[in-house]
């Protein structure tokens, strides 16, 4: 789970790390305010949406008056800002932060991560900031110094203290960033995140070290423990259709293509989009529909795989071990009654059952297309799409 | 013996009492598999399923002898319930649990290895459909009749997934030896590479089929490691070529972060090490049909 930059620094400030002053804003003239209340002669207007590259994209100004704080505001307002990270159809911008503008000597990275080849913790730092990770790593790889840290001991002193000699710092600079590193350290392993990145972490002409932008993710998994992270959550920056589906405990991606799927087992669902995609169709979405599944479950996936207007074809396919064939063919019959559907629905079954499921589907009379294998019900999928009208 | 499993292997089940663990210990109990007892806190003393529940797994296997266990416990008290079964001295832990805190699971590979070699328990999962060695016994929740025994290993990710692998080859009369289900998660108990070791030491698996996905390392060491040691054949499957970057299938492993996790990447990894890996989906039991020709003519 994603949080807004504003929230990532008042949560690592609190553990420590130095951040500049700032406000948030909901309007133009709340911005203008927070500009006036922070003082000084020139302030950061940032957009908070949940994506990285927000500058290049236009949703970052360093700003010299009060009236250029608000005049650039108003323009980020409402607007749904495109960046690298985002896609087309871009995020769309309530948030605004307005931060007293920092007078920068050097820009450094610093990122924190779940290793997984260690299955650790691992620190990722370089003396040359400012940049996306993924193009420091591209364009300056020998300026990257990696740690892992041993969960059982923590970061230790030493190990800051290495680390900070090695991006060059000196003086009093080393001793800020061993504090900086160990409070984001704290930061990761007591509150469940996934990733912290401060990018870039700046040194001042002052001889100070600030963070000044901020970028935290947490482990859905561990949001039962965390109820003050949980509550952070914004709605408004997630695909509609996946926060639907999250409410109904479905897993569900939404992709570019027309054949919705309704799968169980995230493995067998990514294999079913491949094998539609060689079959020559494209699949509308990722959907896992889990273990147990009830008839009503059936249905809410239904739902959500229809709420995306581009799906023209529906394909189940249910390899049942915890999972019944009947229990799942009886939710497509109620789905399909209840729905009113009319477009075509490709139904394989195996497994568990499934001489009573693809009874329970001949039965009821629905002119639904079954499938044996996992081929034939891709192929017969795709054949299913409606032909364009020429 | 197949790995991980047989016939004679005593099996505990944390979380027996529950709805789930008592419903899957029955069908574990049906497909003659050794469950010993279950272990419930606050349960010691009762029965369940004709079999004796004990407070602790320490306990348990002072009681019975139990060398492994399959653990149905939620996900806020698993890492907890892990931790016990390899203190208790069990040599096998499956978790089929999903939902694990990714941390938990840190901790738990840590305190793994505070226990000497020879009494280091083996953990497969968390978030997995578990381990069966067909016709001899089984721990997790997979479907025992789609198994057509004989002397192909499975490993993957997916459960589903494994269950269509087992059942492509149950269609073309190939049977397995033991199927493992190493979970989802971005931290798991045991890798590919863990069990490819297993399979190679094993005199009852001949070749192996390997189902992997997009995300993580695993399947690009594997494919190292077999390149290197392995005298048996592998076969493959990769999901996922048609996922975007950057988002999670589903599995909480299974997300393209880095180079060399996309499935193309690691196809093109695995072929390079001499695996046979299949086109698509649909033909991983010609896959390996045609790699135990192969062997045969050779």
């Amino acid at each position: 789970m994603d949080i807004h930059e504003y929230q990532a620094k008042e949560i690592l400030r609190g553990f420590g790390v130095p951040v500049p002053r700032g406000g948030l804003a909901y309007s133009p003239e709340q911005a203008g305010y927070r500009a006036r209340a922070l003082g000084g002669a020139a302030w950061v207007v940032k957009a908070q949406i949940h994506s990285g590259g927000r500058g290049e994209a236009g949703g970052v100004k360093l700003c010299r008056s009060e009236e250029e704080v608000r005049d650039f505001a108003a323009t980020l307002f409402g607007k749904r800002l495109v960046t690298k990270q985002t896609g087309a159809a871009g995020k769309e911008v309530y948030r605004v932060w307005v931060e007293a503008a920092s007078d920068i000597a050097q820009e450094l990275y610093l990122g924190f991560v779940l290793d997984r080849k260690s299955e650790r913790i691992m620190i990722v730092a370089s003396a040359h900031g400012g940049m996306e990770i993924e193009d420091l790593a591209e364009s300056d790889p020998d300026s990257l110094c990696r740690m892992v840290i041993d969960p059982a001991t923590g970061l230790c002193e030493f190990q800051a203290r290495e680390l900070a000699f090695a991006l060059g710092l000196r003086g009093g600079l080393v001793a800020q960033m061993v504090s900086t590193l160990r409070a984001c350290y704290r930061a990761y392993r007591e509150l469940d995140a996934m990733m912290v990145e401060i990018n870039p972490l700046v040194v001042t002409h002052a001889g100070e070290i600030v963070a000044l932008d901020a970028k935290m993710s947490f482990d859905t998994n561990a949001l039962f423990r965390r109820p003050q992270i949980a509550e952070l959550r914004d709605a408004s920056q997630e695909d509609p259709r996946e926060s639907m589906a999250a409410d109904h405990g479905l897993a569900y991606v939404g992709l570019d293509g027309d054949i919705g799927c309704i799968i169980n087992g995230a493995g067998l669902a990514m294999a079913t989009m491949d094998m539609i995609q060689l079959a020559g169709g494209a699949p509308a979405n990722f959907l896992d529909i889990g273990g147990g599944a009830s008839p009503e479950r059936v249905t809410q996936a239904f739902r959500t795989v229809l709420a995306d207007r581009n799906v023209s074809v529906v394909l189940v396919n249910i390899f049942a071990g915890i999972n019944r064939c009947d229990w799942v063919a009886e939710g497509v019959v109620q789905a399909y009654r209840e729905l009113g559907l009319t477009l075509p629905v490709v139904v394989r079954l195996s497994g568990t059952n499934v001489e009573e499921g693809r009874r329970i589907l001949r039965e009821s009379g629905l002119p639904l297309i079954t499938a044996d294998t996992l081929a034939e019900a891709a192929e017969r999928a795709v054949a299913a799409r409606p032909k364009l009208a020429a | 013996m197949a790995i991980l499993i047989d016939s004679a292997t005593k099996v505990l089940v944390q979380g027996m009492s529950g709805r789930i663990g008592r419903f899957h210990a029955q069908e574990m109990i049906e497909h003659g598999t050794n469950v010993v007892a279950g272990v419930t806190p606050g349960k010691g003393g009762e029965e369940v399923l004709g079999r004796p529940v004990h407070d602790t797994v320490r306990q348990a296997v002072e009681a019975t002898g139990a060398e492994a266990s399959l653990i149905f416990v939620p996900p806020p008290f698993a890492a907890d319930a892990i931790m016990e079964a390899a203190d208790a001295g069990i040599r096998t832990a499956v978790c089929v649990t999903d939902g694990l805190p990714a941390q938990d699971m840190m901790e738990v590979k840590r305190f793994l290895r505070r226990y000497p070699r020879a009494r280091k328990m083996r953990l497969i999962g968390p978030n997995c459909a578990g381990v069966i060695s067909p016709g001899k016994g089984f721990m997790g929740i997979m479907p025992p009749h789609i198994y057509l025994p004989g002397r192909v290993g499975i490993v993957g990710r997916s459960g589903t997934l494994g269950y269509e692998a087992a059942s492509q080859m149950q269609a073309l009369g190939i049977g397995v030896s033991t199927s493992v289900g190493i979970g989802g998660d971005p931290i798991n108990g045991s890798s590919f590479r863990d069990i490819l070791e297993l399979f190679e030491a094993d005199p009852e698996t001949d070749a192996v089929l390997m189902i992997g996905e997009i995300g993580g390392p695993q399947e690009a060491d594997a494919a190292a490691w077999a390149a290197e040691h392995m005298t048996k054949p592998v076969a493959a499957y990769i999901a996922g070529l048609s996922a975007p970057k950057g988002r999670k299938m589903g599995h909480a492993g299974a997300i393209i972060s880095a180079f060399g996790e996309s499935a193309q990447e690691k196809v093109e990894i695995l072929s390079a090490a001499g695996i046979s890996v299949a086109p698509h989906p649909s033909a991983m039991g010609e896959t390996v049909a045609r790699m135990l020709g192969r062997r045969e003519a050779a």
